[in-house]
């Protein structure tokens, strides 16, 4: 299993505010690597500078030998990095097969291959199926987030970057989205996955790193964080 | 058949309004700002078929492609370097630059081709036609004005919902950060719409200045605000929004001015959008907010 990602010494201002310092952590091919960590530890600022949509400061992010660190959002997708963001960020005027064609918006390979691909995504998310030519705003957090998920997946992804997926659902949507999460991965699609909901994010990550206020805490196999006493006392509640 | 004539020319002038109100919405829509310099483009343009078919003999055709060319090019140099390097700054600072950038305009107007109005001649061929036995004559500028209108408004409906690029620009006026996580350039696609809404006020300039023919350097400002006006009318960002909004004001400022008075027609035209803001703050067709969380 190759390295994928690798970030070293980022440092990520927002405005004024040191949010991210000397922040170093990698992802290997075919791995769910979880960022944990409390409001404001950096975890979307992480996120932002990987997927393009802030720039370091300084430091280096390399993405399967390209290096990302600088370049725009626009373009980094197109290496097959894409970003589920926090709030899901759906467009909420068009229906759910239009935001899913405009998750194919970089592709060059056909109508007949992304017509396959929307198939794939609504055999995997049935319910947006049902849904289709709704407008995505009216659809609930739950299946918004199975949207921006179908959404992300239709760029044929090798590595999915989600941002607190869980955010806002009720345990039992938590749930599926995170069958959802670890069937992708499966798939063979490797995962960044931020999240606040440390106990399942460590349930289906391989290996995790905890942010506190800008900076790597800990970091280690996710079966050993979750029984990290620390750890279980932060941020599992036990 | 006095109504029926008036009812014709008011849709003809909203037509002009509508395809300047159509590069204010999609501006709006893309950039979220208010380009107070989109109606100097419509002089400029004016100003550039003048010269090409009165001073140097170009047939009308040739002149309003180059127009429309130049206007492009002009769009996207405004955009490049009076907007662009503002896009993170606050909207106030922003509006103030477009205000800036319209005097700026005017005034480079004024220094190249002096106050004194030109006339313009028509640039449509068309003969007037006359109905019911010659009691209702419609002018050529009339009908090419709300066909051409008409062609625009259809041509942009369907470049904006079967393009990519126009895919592109929808998914931009929602939400530029989600646009470009999906591949999307969002500085060329605001530098399009740019491009996009200044070559169409190069076709309303000439429609307007073949209908009304005095050319200035203020020519673009009340057609301009009156435009602006109209996009709010509609709902600003809805296409759709522009196109009823223009023909609706252009409708109601040709009636007022020949059944009310002249004077208070303008007066009249901004009193129906105040009543209109008031009862539908979003336009007649503008988007409502509504999201579940």
């Amino acid at each position: 299993m190759g390295e994928m990602l690798r970030v070293s010494d980022l440092n990520v201002f927002y405005g004024s505010i040191h949010a991210i310092k000397d922040i170093s952590f990698h992802v290997n091919e075919g791995e769910i690597v979880t960022l944990i960590g409390a409001n404001g530890a950096g975890k979307t600022t992480t996120m932002h500078a990987i997927s393009g949509l802030l720039k370091p400061k300084s430091g280096t992010i390399d993405f399967l030998g390209n290096r990302i660190s600088q370049m725009e959002a626009h373009k980094i997708i197109r290496l097959g990095l894409a970003q589920v963001p926090e709030g899901r960020r759906v467009f909420s005027h068009l229906t759910v097969q239009e935001n899913l064609s405009m998750g194919a918006f970089t592709r060059k390979d056909g109508a007949s291959a992304i017509a396959q691909d929307l198939e794939m995504v609504f055999d995997r998310l049935p319910r947006l199926k049902e849904r289709r030519k709704q407008q995505a705003g009216t659809l609930s957090g739950g299946e918004q987030q199975m949207l921006a998920i179908g959404r992300a997946l239709m760029c044929k992804p090798k590595m999915l970057l989600l941002d607190e997926p869980s955010m806002g659902l009720s345990p039992l949507l938590v749930k599926e989205i995170f069958k959802i999460i670890e069937d992708v991965n499966k798939d063979g699609v490797t995962v960044l996955l931020v999240e606040q909901n440390a106990k399942m994010a460590l349930e289906i990550a391989d290996r995790a790193y905890v942010l506190e206020t800008g900076t790597v805490k800990m970091e280690g196999p996710a079966d050993e964080l979750a029984n990290n006493i620390e750890v279980r006392k932060a941020y599992l509640g036990c | 058949m006095e109504f029926l004539s008036y009812l014709i020319n008011g849709i003809s002038l909203g037509s002009v309004y509508a395809i300047i109100a159509l590069g204010y919405t999609m501006v709006y829509g893309i950039a979220k700002m208010l380009n107070f310099a989109h109606g100097d483009v419509i002089m400029v343009g004016s100003y550039i078929v003048f010269i090409a078919v009165n001073q140097m003999g170009m047939p009308p055709l040739l002149a309003i492609i180059i127009s429309m060319a130049l206007c492009t090019l002009l769009g996207i140099v405004i955009e490049r370097f009076a907007y662009k390097p503002l896009r993170s700054a606050s909207s106030l600072a922003v509006l103030i630059t477009a205000i800036g950038v319209s005097y700026l305009l005017q005034n480079l107007a004024l220094l190249i081709w002096g106050a004194d109005p030109k006339s313009f001649t028509s640039v449509v061929g068309l003969a007037p036609v006359q109905l019911a036995g010659g009691r209702l004559v419609i002018s050529g500028e009339t009908i090419v004005t709300i066909v051409v209108s008409a062609i625009i408004m259809a041509g942009l409906i369907f470049f904006v919902n079967n393009t990519k690029m126009g895919r592109a620009m929808l998914a931009v006026s929602e939400d530029k950060g989600a646009a470009q996580l999906m591949g999307i350039n969002v500085n060329s696609t605001i530098a399009m719409t740019f491009a996009i809404g200044s070559a169409l006020a190069a076709v309303a300039g000439v429609l307007l200045c073949s209908a009304y023919p005095t050319l200035q350097p203020t020519t673009g400002a009340m057609p301009g605000i009156k435009a602006f006006t109209a996009a709010v009318f509609g709902g600003i960002g809805s296409i759709p929004g522009a196109f009823v909004g223009g023909i609706l004001l252009g409708v109601i400022e040709i009636m007022s001015k020949a059944y009310i008075s002249t004077q208070l027609a303008d007066a009249i035209v901004f009193a129906v959008l105040i009543i209109v803001l008031l009862v539908r703050p979003t336009g007649l067709l503008g988007k409502k907010i509504s999201e579940k969380v």
